[in-house]
């Protein structure tokens, strides 16, 4: 596990990668460095404002997420990078003081339109927050939690979707023989990977993670990344993240906020080894942020 | 300021610990089989009792000491007690062959026993081996006076409520009817003829019952002869083991926890009292309890906060200080005569003018009760509620639910335990109050439980017993109030610790909900 977080910077091969669980999944490896300009499009976000009250908090952002693939959103605190991220499933409008203008598409479909249904839009992503957030249920119940609010009953469904699921979050075989227990019971590293079981259970078409690892220990997190990693192909994910260095170990392509706008968006190597931007680079480097 | 914050716990502690000793003292103490003391006066009177009690006063001018004398035997002296000065006291005897006799009736009976009779005639056996035939007889002459006889007194009840109801269905002229009085009449015959047939029953059971009788004889030679059948516990009391001792306070309190109460509520026991008050404090909890949480889910999760939210919240929190016998004469005025008068009137109106559920009953003195706790509970679920991480909400939203489904599934579990902290301050607040009840449905003494198996086995419209009133009505309404004292420092005890067992109860399946689903985050 150490080996893993001493790496510096993801290389192309993947091979370090534990048990693979999928065979499509690990060879994800593009020979040459990744370009935004030849992946296919999850997630389009056109002219994006938001406010919260008055103050401005998205400014005009424009950009669009890979399918498939996993995109960091990294930046100083307050830039933006989470209330984009919690815009994506309109969790904002839980706020009163939101307003935005501007769109989002995912798969081609609205997510702001007036006639959209945010219940069913929220069962098309999964979400995974910076605290640790089980809920108080079974492990097994946490994970069907979207289905079972969907009235899914059927046991067969349910068991697979359980056991596929917890495979996927690398987490079956610790909890297989004690799915009945409760979740508050479990390590915050094995609550974490439940919560993206969670999230993945209702096959998301898009992933958003919210600083997923924050909260965790190195060997947790270290867990919860090569997870990451290896969710490539299966999902389109988006991470925020302020850890760097997981930005770089884990992701695709990045993007680089400051103060609510786009600063850069390119492949992860490329904005790690030769930003475009002078800010970028400063931040990336660590002169400010 | 260590001083004085420890200095202020120390205080608190000590009177709470004080006022529970002294009932944990004063009421297990009371079923303790106590001396018999014979006290021989200067002028030559002899009296026999109890030593209840004794007391500093003044006589002419000079300090002087008495001693309270629980000499019993009302039937033949026209008191209970006397009191003995100190000077006029001549001799104190311990005599061996005095007899503590606790009877049906009259109260407790302190004296000699001279001999057994049967038939009026002296016999040789002994009374230990006639009390336990004869009690025997006593209580199957009770459950038939009670159960058989009462059948056959429900079963004309019963057909005069049908004619009545025929008749106010169809009239008085209607072939219906006409043809009912005809069918009840020949049925109340036939029931007539059984009650006449119980009634010689119980008549010849009596006379046989008659035969045995004890000759009692009190200090000064005044005998009484008593009915064996009535004695309910009769002990040597100056010649008892410590085993036998043992026996008696056993006993005694075995028949104070199962029995039926005597002697105005003064002896016997409080079963009616126990089962009242428990029955009366699970149907307010299952009252206040999803009414509480509704209305603090309403308040929490979908009012909109603003001013007029908050003066909701001072309202609710001021109705926690309305005196209770307010919310007494609420429940009276509304529940009782208006929804009960209401209920009468659609349901059972061949029972009128005898209300059935337009009087005081256990239902409205509940319905009473859990208005008077509500804000309780009201403010500990709203407690509940707001402590649920956001974290949790965010989640389920994320995950698609709804906001109903959110804290169905969510919220209101991970609520629960604290919803259950205030339900045990609901049940300790409610099982505790006396006011309300005394005018919503509590009685001296209430003939029938809640509970029996008539159909339909639960009758909320009863009155009932409840010990906190009988704490009142023995300390403070008994003719007897001196007799009743111990009494009421076991009932206190009795209450106070059904409370808590009650709280326990509660604590415990909190404390496992709290286990399932808030868990150790570590």
């Amino acid at each position: 596990m150490t080996a893993l977080l001493e790496r510096p910077m993801k290389t192309a091969t993947p091979t370090h990668a534990a048990p693979p669980l999928d065979a499509q999944t690990t060879e994800t490896a593009p020979p040459v460095p990744p370009s935004l300009a030849d992946e296919e499009m999850v997630l389009e976000v056109r002219d994006f404002c938001l406010w919260y009250g008055a103050k401005q908090a998205l400014f005009d952002l424009s950009l669009k997420f890979p399918k498939g693939k996993v995109t960091a959103l990294i930046g100083p605190s307050g830039c933006g990078k989470s209330t984009l991220i919690r815009s994506i499933n309109r969790l904002n409008d839980l706020i009163d003081s939101v307003r935005y203008s501007g769109d989002m598409l995912l798969n081609g479909a609205s997510i702001f339109g007036k006639t959209v249904d945010v219940i069913e839009l929220r069962k098309r992503t999964g979400m995974v927050f910076q605290k640790t957030n089980p809920f108080p249920m079974s492990i097994y119940e946490n994970v069907i939690y979207s289905l079972r609010i969907d009235g899914e009953n059927r046991k067969s469904i349910l068991d697979e979707t359980v056991e596929r699921s917890l495979q996927r979050a690398a987490l079956w075989d610790e909890v297989k023989d004690r799915l009945n227990e409760s979740a508050l019971q479990m390590s915050g590293g094995q609550q974490q990977r439940l919560c993206i079981a969670r999230a993945i259970a209702a096959e998301p078409e898009v992933l958003l993670m919210d600083e997923p690892c924050s909260a965790l220990d190195p060997i947790a997190t270290g867990k919860v990344e090569e997870l990451i990693y290896q969710l490539r192909g299966l999902y389109s994910v988006i991470i925020v993240t302020h850890n760097m260095q997981q930005a770089a170990r884990v992701s695709d392509y990045t993007a680089f906020f400051y103060l609510g706008q786009l600063i850069e968006y390119d492949a992860t190597d490329k904005i790690f080894t030769n930003p475009g931007k002078k800010q970028t680079e400063d931040y990336v480097t660590g002169r400010f942020g | 300021m260590v001083w004085l914050t420890g200095g202020g716990l120390v205080l608190a502690t000590l009177m709470i610990a004080g006022l529970l000793l002294l009932v944990v003292f004063n009421g297990t103490l009371t079923f303790w089989p106590k001396k018999l003391t014979q006290i021989t006066t200067h002028a030559g009177m002899k009296y026999l009792g109890e030593v209840s009690r004794s007391e500093a006063y003044q006589h002419d001018g000079k300090p002087a000491h008495r001693q309270l004398l629980r000499t019993a035997n009302f039937d033949l002296f026209g008191d209970h007690f006397k009191w003995i000065s100190r000077h006029d006291v001549a001799r104190i005897d311990y005599p061996a062959e005095a007899w503590t006799v606790e009877r049906q009736e009259w109260g407790l009976f302190v004296g000699f026993l001279k001999e057994v009779r049967i038939d009026g005639q002296p016999v040789s056996q002994t009374f230990a081996e006639l009390h336990g035939p004869a009690r025997q007889r006593f209580h199957q002459l009770k459950s038939m006076e009670k159960n058989e006889i009462g059948e056959v007194n429900r079963a004309i009840e019963e057909l005069r409520l049908d004619l009545r109801r025929i008749e106010l269905k169809r009239g008085k002229e209607s072939p219906e009817y006409i043809r009912a009085v005809a069918e009840t009449t020949k049925r109340e015959t036939e029931l007539q003829a059984e009650y006449a047939k119980l009634g010689a029953e119980v008549t010849r059971l009596r006379a046989e019952d008659a035969r045995y009788t004890v000759v009692l004889a009190e200090v000064n030679g005044q005998t009484k002869e008593q009915k064996i059948s009535e004695i309910v516990r009769a002990y040597p009391a100056n010649h008892l083991n410590l085993l036998q001792q043992i026996g008696v306070y056993a006993s005694r309190w075995w028949e104070f926890l199962t029995d039926e109460p005597r002697e105005a509520n003064t002896e016997g026991g409080v079963l009616p009292a126990i089962f009242g008050t428990v029955m009366m404090t699970l149907i307010m909890s299952l009252a206040v309890a999803p009414f509480g949480v509704v209305a603090a889910l309403y308040l929490r999760e979908y009012a909109k906060q603003g001013p007029l939210l908050s003066a909701v919240r001072i309202a609710v929190n001021n109705l926690a200080g309305v005196p209770s016998i307010v919310f007494g004469v609420f429940g009276l005025g509304f529940f009782c005569y208006v929804v009960g008068g209401g209920i009468d009137q659609m349901f059972f109106p061949e029972k009128l003018p005898t209300p059935t559920y337009g009087t005081g009953g256990i239902i409205w003195a509940s319905l009473t009760l859990a208005l008077l706790t509500v804000p309780v509970v009201i403010v500990a679920t709203e407690e509940a509620l707001a402590a649920v991480p956001g974290s949790m909400r965010e989640g389920s939203y994320a995950c698609g639910a709804s906001k109903w489904q959110t804290i169905r599934r969510i919220v209101l579990p991970r609520a629960m335990p604290g919803v259950m902290t205030g339900l045990i301050l609901a049940m300790a607040r409610g099982a505790g109050e006396v006011a309300p009840l005394m005018i919503t449905g509590v009685v001296k003494l209430a003939p029938e439980l809640p509970v029996d198996g008539h159909a339909p086995f639960l009758h909320l419209s009863r009155s009932f017993m409840h010990l906190g009133f009988h704490i009142y009505d023995v300390g403070f309404q008994s003719p007897n109030s001196e007799a009743g004292k111990p009494m009421v420092y076991t009932t206190t005890l009795l209450l106070i610790g059904l409370i808590a067992l009650l709280n326990l109860s509660a604590i415990y399946i909190r404390n496992r909900l709290k286990k399932r689903y808030v868990g150790a985050q570590f």
